[in-house]
């Protein structure tokens, strides 16, 4: 197997999870795209530690799991709560600091 | 009868190097594709649970990939914490909000032009610099990794990073428990 | 690359009578576990029926043995129902999530071999070596923890994709009860993981060969929680708030009929099997014990198997039978605030010991001094548990009041 074809796997999947973020204006959505970015780099990181058959990119692929759930706990809770005040989560709606 | 069934496929060659690495091939291009299928319907369907199941799709593709990579105990944490806590914490929220959380009504796809080229670019871009760089560089490890390395890494090298973590997890229990909970 | 490992069998070439063996292996674990799916529906509801002074099944084959083979063929040829406002997809995949797991973690279980005397577990099978499990990978148990975890999507999808309003209470009460209790089930197992010092399920059992049982050298206490929480996890009484049919009508499976509700009855009891079987790996020395006719030695251990197995089968029979079922905060104060913090207490102390053996340090001061920090830990737990349970019920009295003057 060849390093790239990991690594240009993981390159689109991150851009898919990009176009996610940049089209979605569903609150949920756009946090599941994140966890498609951070699980693209995921890939990348324990490709590179098989290529360099080092432990260290496995490592660090488990701490990004570790910060997606994080991420993720305190997301929703902050969609939840724009659920409970506007009754939608639409990230387009808020804009009432908008100068 | 038993007997000369079993010499015929006794007589038989065993699999070589270069067959299982055709295979690991072959298995490479078929998760890809259904994970890259998979994410593509995730960032475009309309129903938010069935954006989460495609999203389960990909991830369980990732673990597919880490068990390819040598990497078993990064695929079982992959499913263990992805798919079987994260994922299910996502439609745990899409359920508990009654459904009008469910489906986007009015998707805005003005956006949509400008992100497709986005995304293009970063793949051209990136993967362009993987291939100037690694042009064929080959993937040779000679066993998987162990949980026992991995824990010595962790508990060893890693140990300061970890405690951060574990902080970082406690500091976002709490505030997900302090944002979300009803003002009494 | 080598994933499966530790198995002989896979440790040669791998020619194309390993590809059969393996294959024959996979066909019997699948055989064995059905037929032991019908026998145990047909066994749970005689020993239910014979605890209420009932007869139970008794018309269909020798003691009605044969009832579970009659419903099973009765389902299977009833009308399928799909409800109007289901999501069709969803609801057509939702019995198979939850069945496939329920087959595959039955893989990781060795249910024969001879590990006594330092046996490796092995048996011949047609000149190869190989060991009684479909497949040993060196993150064993992990495997078994992440798939209960995806046993969760089979009830959660299946709530949800009925378009219904009880099989989505039931399905949401389904998931957090599971993952809460996947917790304690995690950490109680990680106490045992302390002692074999391996994931894999036979080096699990050969650490215990043939009578130093994990039961004991973990202490009880690991395995009283792991039979709560897998309880719990397996959805059983007295934790079956996910199908109270008092309150839900059926639960998550209100819309299903027909086979596909027969896959969800069947994940259920296959499910109880497994955990069964996972739980005697753990903690009770799997297949081992006394090989007592030396010419049919790998009897044995197949049958010390069944007969633990079956104690646990019975154990779970008999709660659903005696105990009734718990309220749904009482559950998660359960899982929470006792099962949790006790199994990672109990882990410390019991890490706390290990270590203190490879420095030299003295047991009779360890487990004292581990006691006295864990009981301090365990009130500071409590006095905060009551403080916030009275503050927030003196914050509700407020809220009612000012409620009332608002009106």
């Amino acid at each position: 197997m060849l390093l790239n074809q990991f690594l240009i796997l993981s390159a689109v999947l991150f851009s898919i999870g990009v176009y996610g973020v940049l089209t979605r204006r569903n609150g949920v959505m756009v946090l599941m795209s994140i966890e498609l970015i951070l699980n693209s780099v995921n890939i990348n990181l324990v490709a590179f530690a098989a290529f360099r058959e080092a432990i260290p990119g496995e490592v660090f692929a488990l701490f990004v799991i570790a910060v997606a759930a994080a991420e993720v706990g305190v997301g929703l809770a902050m969609v939840l709560l724009l659920y409970r005040n506007r009754r939608n989560i639409d990230l387009a709606g808020i804009d009432s600091m908008k100068g | 009868m038993t007997g000369f069934f079993l010499s015929q496929i006794q007589g038989l060659d065993p699999l070589t190097s270069d067959e299982v690495l055709v295979a690991q091939n072959v298995f490479f291009a078929l998760i890809a594709l259904v994970m890259i299928l998979a994410a593509l319907k995730m960032v475009t369907t309309e129903n938010i649970v069935h954006a989460a199941l495609y999203l389960v799709i990909v991830l369980a593709g990732a673990a597919g990939m880490f068990i390819l990579l040598g990497a078993e105990f990064v695929a079982v944490t992959q499913i263990l914490v992805y798919i079987g806590a994260i994922i299910v914490l996502f439609l745990f929220g899409i359920m508990l909000t009654k459904g009008s959380f469910g489906t986007e009504e009015g998707e805005l796809r003005e956006r949509n032009r400008m992100a497709v080229l986005v995304a293009v670019l970063i793949v051209a871009v990136t993967s362009g610099s993987f291939i100037d760089s690694f042009r064929d560089a080959e993937l040779n490890r000679q066993a998987p990794s162990t949980t026992a390395d991995i824990g010595d890494s962790i508990f060893g090298q890693f140990i300061i990073p970890f405690e951060a973590i574990s902080v970082l997890l406690l500091a976002a229990l709490i505030g997900s428990v302090v944002i979300a909970r009803r003002d009494q | 690359m080598m994933i499966i490992a530790s198995d002989p069998l896979l440790s040669s070439d791998i020619g194309f009578s390993v590809v059969a063996i393996m294959l024959l292996k996979v066909v019997i674990a699948f055989a064995l576990l059905m037929v032991s799916v019908m026998l145990v529906i047909w066994f749970e509801r005689k020993i239910v029926a014979d605890m209420h002074n009932r007869v139970g099944p008794s018309l269909a084959g020798p003691w009605g043995i044969l009832q579970t083979l009659a419903d099973g063929i009765k389902l299977f040829f009833k009308e399928d129902l799909l409800p109007e406002r289901a999501d069709r997809v969803v609801f057509r995949l939702a019995p198979y999530l939850s069945l496939v797991p329920a087959f595959l973690s039955f893989a990781i279980v060795p249910i024969g071999g001879d590990f006594t005397n330092g046996g490796d577990g092995t048996v011949s099978i047609f000149g190869h070596r190989t060991l009684l499990q479909v497949a040993d990978p060196p993150v064993g148990i992990l495997l078994f923890l992440a798939l209960s975890s995806i046993a969760v999507y089979g009830v959660m999808l299946a709530g949800w994709s009925s378009g219904s309003k009880y099989p989505l209470l039931g399905s949401v009460r389904a998931s957090a009860q599971m993952i809460s209790y996947e917790a304690a089930l995690g950490l109680s197992m990680a106490t045992v993981f302390l002692f074999s010092g391996t994931l894999s399920t036979s080096g699990i059992v050969s650490g215990q060969a043939t009578w130093n049982w994990n039961l004991v050298s973990t202490g009880f206490i690991p395995f009283i929680i792991f039979v709560i929480a897998g309880t719990a996890e397996l959805n059983r009484p007295p934790f079956d708030l996910v199908e109270a049919e008092q309150e839900l009508v059926g639960g998550f499976h209100t819309e299903y009929s027909s086979i596909r509700f027969a896959l969800f009855f069947l994940a259920e009891f296959m499910n109880m099997i497994t955990m069964s079987a996972i739980a005697v790996t753990l903690f009770l020395g799997g297949p081992n014990g006394p090989i007592l006719i030396k010419q049919i030695a790998w009897v044995w251990p197949i049958l010390w198997f069944f007969l633990k197995v079956m104690a646990f089968l019975f154990t779970f029979v008999w709660l659903r039978a005696t105990l009734p079922r718990l309220r749904y905060d009482q559950l998660m104060d359960l899982g929470w605030k006792l099962l949790i913090p006790a199994s990672l207490g109990w882990f410390l102390l019991i890490a706390a010991l290990n270590i203190g053996e490879d420095r030299g340090w003295s047991t009779f001061l360890i487990v004292p001094i581990g006691l006295i920090v864990l009981s301090l830990a365990a009130l500071l737990l409590n006095g905060a548990i009551k403080k916030a349970k009275d503050s927030s019920l003196h914050a509700a009295d407020l809220s009612e009041i000012s409620e009332g003057v608002d009106q």
